[in-house]
């Protein structure tokens, strides 16, 4: 059984999705190899370039709305804890339209993988600066170069809770699988902000080559190494651009209790008590 | 025919609400069937609560101008309901802080000489209620011992001591018929969502449907449920569309303000098909508003909220067993039709308390669920254009929902039949839907069956409007659902009225509209919209007026 659709694949040639896409492919079929069962992986997505994952991936997907695919991703999680949800979302739709939800899900340890294909530009919508963009980035919405400085996601994410922090890069494609695996595996919250380039708005590639380098031998495990190792590179400076897992704990996840409880029998009765106690 | 009011009064965190249910669940206890309207500003402290309670042999839902017995914890419960006393009521009140005509009783005294905690008060204030009203003192212990979870001793002593500190009195007659359960609309909602089948409640905090929430959280696990109290509003949707999509049964609540955030959500649970339930429970708008008073001023937002054209199912109900009945009818519907529903209430009913009867059963509705070993697409056709349902987690499939317009097998598509061809399936749906409710009581028809006068009106405003077309001899017609609008059953309830006075709690005449839409003229409207409800003789004047 494949894992991509026939649907037609609309990324323009030279896109980081197409990366992405099977460097998770690739994953999927990892584990499934391993034994963990197919149907039981979930993809959610938000909408934007990104989001064409859902459409292209032969597998169980939510294809929701702008920014609310950790919501989306959230619920499913809480319904069926069997589930394996992996919630791919654009740089835009995650740190703009959806920052709360991203916030929340790292903050209650939901048991979800977030993908983020950050190009720190819109694409779909043609070319506007994003919250990752750097300063003085020039887009349709920018002429004269945006004013602002990015948001760094994984000081963000670390700051928020998340129990797995990780980066990758699309032209590092082994280490981008060994990331993304170890993201699924995690449990708890887990987020990985891919730099992906844009090859039509935002071709990064020439600015990410010589900087990115993969971390080795840290312990992932000490927080404030990870928030300087975070901190070392602000989406808009000069400066070296770590990838691997920057930070990676175990805490309880799923705060909420779940919905697998009593049955209709069960409640009626709850409730003909219940209506005894308020005669 | 027994019609007994009383009204309590004092400071906010003074525990006026608590007070008024014990009072109600005492009235309820001989025999009467109790209402009580619970008015108070949205503040923490101090402002003035009051709660107003009326019993009678049948179920009421609304007020009286006037009181038989007045309970005064503050002063400005004389000064403000000076106009809802008689020359014969009694007026009861807290010596240690209010001056006022009737009996006084030294609260704080009785509870120092009794060595009891702060919080017993009241119920120092309702055992004297109790002397003057005629209710037994075995009543008392048998109620208290239900009612009060905590100190019931020192509480029942109290109480004891405000007894006999008042006169005797014989206001209300004890029958000799078995009490009922004692309820809001927000719990009867609750108990509905849950009867039917709720695994998730999901909602962030918004007057007036936060009692949802709460009750929801405290039962949860007695219920087995989730109850999740998420970031925002937004969040609350999106979060109960991914857990419909894994199967639970879920619902959301909130009001006006909150309901513009899921809108958003609403409109994806249309086109992708996802079944939820939403209490949108109504307080007077536009924005903020005022928030802990009610309107009826978001029928036309729920019928039309969300981009686009997709079925939806909009139940009003009018009392604590409809609420009841539709909440859970609702997530029949919603699962069956694979559609978002709005189960439309507001404050007065959701906060308002109630002797509760017997809830009718549903016609059973089963999901169309996906037979096994058939290929799977999750949008292809079925009977009304209802598609089965597969949920991720079965073998040998995969389960694609879309916000896209898209294909039967959930693939975006631009294509101009698919896109026409889902546009009809989701209008297939609406019009089974609207079949399937030919079997529902979508149209309630009380008063003079045959009168040529006719009340319409909808959702809380339902018991008083009943009242009233008793007291005047007219009928009244009221649509519960709303969407699909019953068209046939209304027409049908309609038939022979010369004159139709719509009661809405609006200024514009929302339902009037609506029901022009079917055809059908209004010829006169009393609109409410200062946020209170209707007394008894006001609505019976407006309307006496209208005729």
């Amino acid at each position: 059984m494949t894992w991509i659709t026939g649907a037609q694949n609309t990324w323009c040639p030279g896109c980081g999705n197409f990366a992405i896409q099977h460097a998770l492919k690739a994953v999927l079929e990892d584990l499934v190899a391993g034994g963990m069962r197919r149907e039981n992986f979930v993809l959610v997505s938000g909408i934007g370039c990104h989001a064409k994952i859902a459409d292209y991936m032969a597998m169980n997907s939510f294809y929701s709305i702008h920014g609310r695919g950790a919501a989306v991703a959230g619920g499913i999680a809480l319904a069926n804890p069997d589930l394996t949800v992996i919630s791919c979302a654009g740089d835009g739709d995650a740190y703009a339209e959806g920052l709360d939800h991203l916030v929340f899900a790292a903050k209650r340890n939901t048991d979800m993988t977030v993908i983020v294909h950050d190009n720190r530009v819109y694409g779909l919508t043609t070319g506007q600066y994003t919250p990752t963009s750097y300063e003085g980035f020039r887009g349709r919405s920018t002429p004269d170069g945006v004013r602002e400085r990015p948001i760094n996601p994984l000081e963000l994410m670390l700051a928020s809770g998340a129990t797995f922090v990780a980066r990758a890069y699309t032209r590092k494609m082994e280490h981008l699988k060994t990331v993304l695996k170890a993201a699924v595996l995690h449990r708890g919250f887990s987020f990985v902000d891919v730099l992906q380039i844009c090859a039509t708005y935002n071709n990064l590639t020439d600015y990410y080559a010589p900087r990115v380098y993969e971390t080795e031998g840290r312990d992932a495990g000490d927080f404030e190494a990870a928030m300087r190792l975070a901190r070392e590179w602000d989406y808009s400076s000069d400066a070296p651009i770590a990838l691997g897992v920057i930070y990676e704990s175990d805490a309880p996840s799923d705060p909420w209790p779940r919905m697998d409880g009593g049955g209709p029998e069960k409640r009626r009765e709850e409730i003909r008590r219940i209506l005894q106690e308020k005669i | 025919m027994q019609d007994f009011s009383v009204l309590i009064g004092g400071k906010a965190g003074e525990g006026i609400n608590i007070a008024g249910s014990v009072i109600a669940r005492l009235l309820s206890a001989c025999g009467l069937r109790v209402y009580m309207s619970y008015d108070y500003p949205s503040l923490i402290k101090g402002g003035h609560n009051v709660a107003i309670v009326r019993a009678s042999d049948e179920q009421t839902s609304c007020n009286r101008e006037k009181v038989d017995v007045l309970l005064a914890l503050d002063q400005d419960t004389v000064r403000l309901h000076a106009g809802m006393t008689r020359e014969d009521t009694a007026v009861v009140y807290d010596a240690g802080v209010v001056k006022a005509e009737g009996t006084g009783i030294p609260l704080d005294a009785f509870v120092e000489e009794e060595k009891a905690p702060a919080i017993t008060r009241n119920a120092g204030i309702i055992g004297g209620f109790c002397r003057v009203a005629g209710i037994p003192w075995a009543t008392v212990e048998a109620v208290f011992a239900r009612a009060i979870p905590r100190e019931l001793d020192a509480n029942l002593r109290v109480a004891r001591r405000g007894y006999d500190a008042a006169p005797a009195g014989q206001r209300v007659d004890v029958i000799g018929r078995a009490p009922l359960p004692v309820l809001t609309g927000n719990e009867g909602v609750a108990f509905g969502l849950v009867e039917a089948g709720l695994e998730g409640y999901i909602s962030y905090p918004m007057t007036p449907s936060s009692s949802i929430l709460h009750t929801l959280a405290s039962y949860a696990g007695r219920f087995g449920i989730s109850v999740v109290h998420p970031e925002n509003e937004t969040g609350a949707m999106l979060m109960a569309l991914g857990a419909a999509y894994a199967w639970r049964r879920v619902a959301v609540g909130t009001s006006g303000g909150g309901f513009c955030l899921m809108t958003e959500g609403f409109s994806l649970a249309g086109m992708a098909e996802v079944p939820v339930v939403v209490v949108l429970a109504q307080r007077p708008g536009p924005s903020t508003g005022v928030p802990t008073y009610s309107a009826q001023g978001d029928l036309l937002f729920a019928l039309s909220a969300g981009q686009g054209e997709f079925p939806r199912i909009v139940a009003a109900p009018g009392s604590v067993e409809e609420a009841w009945y539709w909440a859970g009818a609702l997530t029949d519907l919603a699962w069956r039709f694979q559609t978002p529903a709005i189960l439309l209430t507001d404050k007065n009913l959701g906060e308002g308390l109630f002797t509760v009867g017997d809830v009718p059963q549903r016609p059973p509705l089963a999901p169309v669920l996906r037979e096994r070993g058939e290929v799977y697409g999750r949008y292809r056709s079925g009977e009304g254009g209802v598609s089965p349902l597969a949920f991720p987690g079965e073998p040998g499939i995969t389960v694609k929902a879309n916000s896209y317009a898209h294909d039967t097998d959930g693939i975006t598509t631009e294509e101009a039949a698919t896109i026409a061809a889902m546009a009809e399936k989701l209008r297939d749906k609406d019009r089974a839907a609207a079949e399937t409710l030919a079997g529902y009581p979508c149209v309630e028809v009380t008063g003079d069956r045959t009168a040529a006068v006719a009340l319409l009106c909808w959702g809380s405003v339902a018991g008083i409007c009943t009242e009233v077309a008793d007291r005047l001899g007219l009928r009244m017609v009221r649509p519960v659902v709303l969407s699909p609008f019953p068209e046939k059953q209304f027409i049908s309830a309609l038939s022979g009225v010369k004159r139709l006075i719509a009661v809405e709690e609006n200024i514009n005449g929302q339902l009037s509209g609506l029901v022009g839409c079917h055809g059908v003229r209004v010829d006169a409207l009393i609109g409410k919209y200062d946020g209170r409800p209707f007394f008894l003789e006001d609505l019976e004047r407006r309307v006496g007026e209208a005729i």
